[in-house]
């Protein structure tokens, strides 16, 4: 798939944003008066700029209040009114922690709310049968955890911080190491593509046009992926190092925001990772993936 | 509104000769001229005599050569457009409800004024039948020639999609699926109609029919009916009396 990079600048930053604000809407953190405000104020920016950061790759970006309306269907109308009710939920507890006030309930349902935005949001490219790589349960589990682990790295919570960093590698591992099976299981092959895998071995003799097309862009985008055992490597090692990062060093904001810069680094290259290395069943048609 | 229509009235959709198709081509420049005018914006090319031409289709012939154990490699040519999958995982992931399945004939449509362009339908279709137009920002796909199909004012024989209209193999066909003595119906039932990548649980309604078993190249002599050479006049006479003796 093609790695747009509107797309993941959303999901890494929204979700980073929405991660935090999990937290602050738990009350795990209670930042008061000025420093409430700036704690939300960066939730907000976050999650909000990764909203406004994911329209840029739309057609027609001005029509963008109708996705709205096909909630009962698509995971993509469900984030967008999940996202919003998250950040109007949030409102409240952000004024009541600047005043010093617990989130209390209205915090959790707040939470909740961050929470079904980062799912929904994991579930748009989950539900996707045609990209083998996409739809299995690591999708949801890789967002979640990235969105807890950068919300805990910003909640200055070192120790939570630092576990879910530990767990959040793991779980890249184990994605990159089954993604390189799930074309395979998902039985998507020229044979089953033509339905003339019967007669005998199918391949391409010649192509459908010798131009580019959307679908050659869009879907069976292969340049991406020229680097994708460095870039494995660059992402598992940044999405540990915060580990290491906030239990060696002394706390502080220089080390959260070394903590951060690390969670990011590793956050943008496997997420350009997850767009660069799935293959579309489209490119069977192709002689490609 | 993007949730499926729990049953259609009619099932409309094609019957794909693979058998009969010669690859030339006509379908896709008869879809694209067809719908560069009807139903919704053009379909719109980028640099079309520059050095890097590119431009939006719903109908692609591929050509494939398949190798069967024994005997012969033979080239498949493969018409790929629009399935009208009763299943249509392109209408459901739709945020705007621009994507439609209808009720009374079972067509894909997309509401064009209502595409925000976010291209996940081309994502969800298994078969890359959808194209985002450069130009336009909106979703392409194959209409059946919904403005065709019921068109009062074209003659009779004409209401039916371009494709099958231009195709001179006869390799295309028209119908309703859900009818089960419509020539559709028949001609997928007579010569094992299947589905593209049933692993997908897409149900299309299309069906594409096989090739037909040829006959093995060394028991059919290209050669043969020239070689069958009937004696006539004298030489014939006298070949059917020395054959007597």
């Amino acid at each position: 798939m093609h790695p747009a990079p509107s797309v993941i600048v959303f999901t890494v930053l929204s979700g980073l944003g929405f991660g935090f604000l999990t937290y602050l809407n738990l009350g795990l953190i209670l930042p008061q008066g000025l420093g409430g405000f700036l704690a939300f104020a960066i939730g907000y920016a976050f999650a909000i700029g990764g909203l406004i950061a994911s329209t840029f790759h739309l057609g027609h970006p001005e029509r963008a209040i109708r996705a709205f309306t096909q909630w009962r269907t698509s995971w993509l109308s469900r984030e967008g009114w999940a996202a919003v009710l998250a950040l109007l939920a949030t409102a409240p507890v952000a004024l009541g922690a600047m005043g010093g006030a617990r989130p209390g309930l209205l915090g959790l349902i707040a939470a909740l709310l961050c929470l079904a935005t980062i799912g929904c949001t994991s579930m748009i490219y989950a539900q996707l049968k045609t990209v083998p790589r996409w739809n299995h349960w690591t999708t949801p589990a890789l967002f979640f955890a990235f969105a807890l682990t950068g919300g805990a790295i910003l909640s200055d919570l070192a120790v939570l911080s630092a576990v879910l960093s530990l767990g959040l590698t793991a779980l890249l591992a184990v994605a990159f190491a089954q993604g390189e099976r799930r074309f395979a299981e998902a039985g998507a092959s020229l044979a089953s593509a033509t339905g003339l895998g019967a007669i005998g071995q199918v391949r391409v003799f010649e192509q459908a046009h010798t131009a580019g097309n959307y679908l050659l862009r869009e879907m069976i985008h292969v340049v991406g992926r020229k680097h994708a055992r460095k870039l494995q490597t660059i992402a598992l090692i940044a999405t540990v190092l915060p580990a290491a990062i906030l239990l060696l060093l002394p706390g502080g904001l220089v080390t959260v925001l070394l903590a951060l810069a690390a969670h990011l680094t590793g956050a943008f290259a496997a997420r350009w990772l997850f767009f660069a290395q799935a293959e579309h069943v489209v490119g069977t048609y192709y002689g490609k993936r | 509104m993007t949730q499926l229509p729990a049953t259609t009235a009619k099932k409309l959709g094609l019957v794909i000769d693979l058998d009969t198709c010669v690859g030339c081509q006509a379908c896709v420049t008869a879809c694209k001229g067809w719908n560069d005018q009807g139903y919704g914006v053009p379909l719109s090319d980028q640099s079309p005599y520059g050095s890097d031409p590119s431009g939006t289709f719903l109908n692609r012939v591929h050509s494939y050569e398949v190798q069967p154990e024994a005997g012969p490699a033979q080239i498949v040519n493969f018409p790929r457009s629009c399935l009208h999958c009763e299943d249509a995982p392109c209408v459901t992931v739709c945020p705007t409800g621009a994507s439609y399945k209808r009720a009374e004939d079972g067509i894909v449509l997309v509401n064009e004024d209502a595409c925000i362009g976010c291209g996940l339908c081309a994502w969800a279709c298994p078969y890359g039948a959808r194209e985002l137009d450069a130009a336009a920002g909106v979703m392409k796909k194959c209409t059946l020639c919904v403005d065709r199909i019921y068109n009062e004012n074209l003659p009779e024989e004409d209401r039916e999609p371009a494709c099958v209209r231009t195709c001179p193999t006869g390799a295309r066909h028209f119908g309703d699926f859900a009818d089960p003595t419509s020539h559709v119906s028949r001609l997928a039932a007579e010569r094992g109609g299947f589905d593209l990548m049933p692993e997908m649980a897409t149900k299309p309604t299309n069906k594409y029919l096989p090739p037909r078993k040829k006959a093995a190249p060394d028991e059919a002599s290209l050669l043969a009916p020239l070689l069958d050479v009937q004696a006539t006049g004298f030489a014939g006479w006298l070949d059917r009396v020395l054959g007597k003796i």
